[in-house]
């Protein structure tokens, strides 16, 4: 039972990838890509993690004394997910920090590019115009 | 055999993510791109170091990587943010 509980989560898991490399190459512009990265951060390394878990109660319980996955494995495992959890979050601002000062403009559900606001536009040349035309290659 | 088929989609994964560092179009786009990459990654050794049922060593290394892919990611970002505020004030040292 919690084998097959574990297999769907790791097949789940590798889906959860595909889709935010689908997202990565098929949305508009920098800000929606990072929401669908943030899928194989959150909802994808979950899966993962749980899934390589349960596996491990699996073996253990299945061999008992000689068992070479022991609950430490499980422990770095969750320690893994507590780490890409601290990690992508962080550099997931410092990403949108970064894009917004040096003027790459989110863009609207109707095509149009949003102005900056706040502090980060304090000259206007700063603000670059159309992707990809004279954005930072 | 079930820890192929998901390390197979993680690759696949992996694949799309690179086409999207390599299209750009901005280095931020990029950035991300191999951020995604460097996740995957992580999961994929994980997933690898389960395989054999004695290679369980690999997490260790996994654990490293996605500290070591973080703090990549930031030097990069900084780099670039440095660059271009050197940038946009040699623009307008030259306007003066």
């Amino acid at each position: 039972m919690l084998d097959v509980l574990s297999w769907v989560l790791l097949v789940g898991g590798g889906l959860i990838s595909i889709v935010a490399g689908i997202g990565l190459l098929r949305f508009p512009d920098l800000y929606t890509r990072m929401h669908a990265a943030s899928m194989l951060d959150t909802l994808g390394a979950g899966c993962v993690v749980l899934g390589l878990v349960f596996q491990t109660i699996v073996h253990m319980v299945e061999k008992g004394e000689d068992a070479t996955l022991t609950p430490f494995v499980a422990f770095k495992l969750i320690l893994v997910f507590v780490f890409l959890a601290f990690t992508t979050s962080t550099a997931g601002h410092a990403l949108a920090k970064s894009a917004l000062a040096s003027g790459v403009r989110p863009r609207a559900a109707d095509g149009s590019l949003l102005p900056i606001g706040g502090v980060l536009a304090n000259d206007e040349s700063s603000v670059r115009g159309e992707e990809g035309t004279s954005s930072p290659r | 055999m079930m820890f192929g088929v998901s390390a197979f989609l993680l690759l696949i994964g992996m694949g799309l993510a690179m086409t999207r560092a390599l299209k750009g179009p901005t280095v931020f786009d990029r950035i991300l791109a191999v951020n995604v990459f460097g996740t995957a990654t992580v999961l994929m050794v994980s997933v690898i170091g389960f395989m054999g049922e004695t290679m369980t060593d690999l997490v260790d290394i996994a654990l490293i990587y996605a500290l070591i892919s973080f703090t990549g990611t930031i030097a990069v970002l900084r780099f670039v943010e440095f660059d271009q505020l050197q940038r946009r004030a040699e623009a307008t040292e030259g306007e003066l």
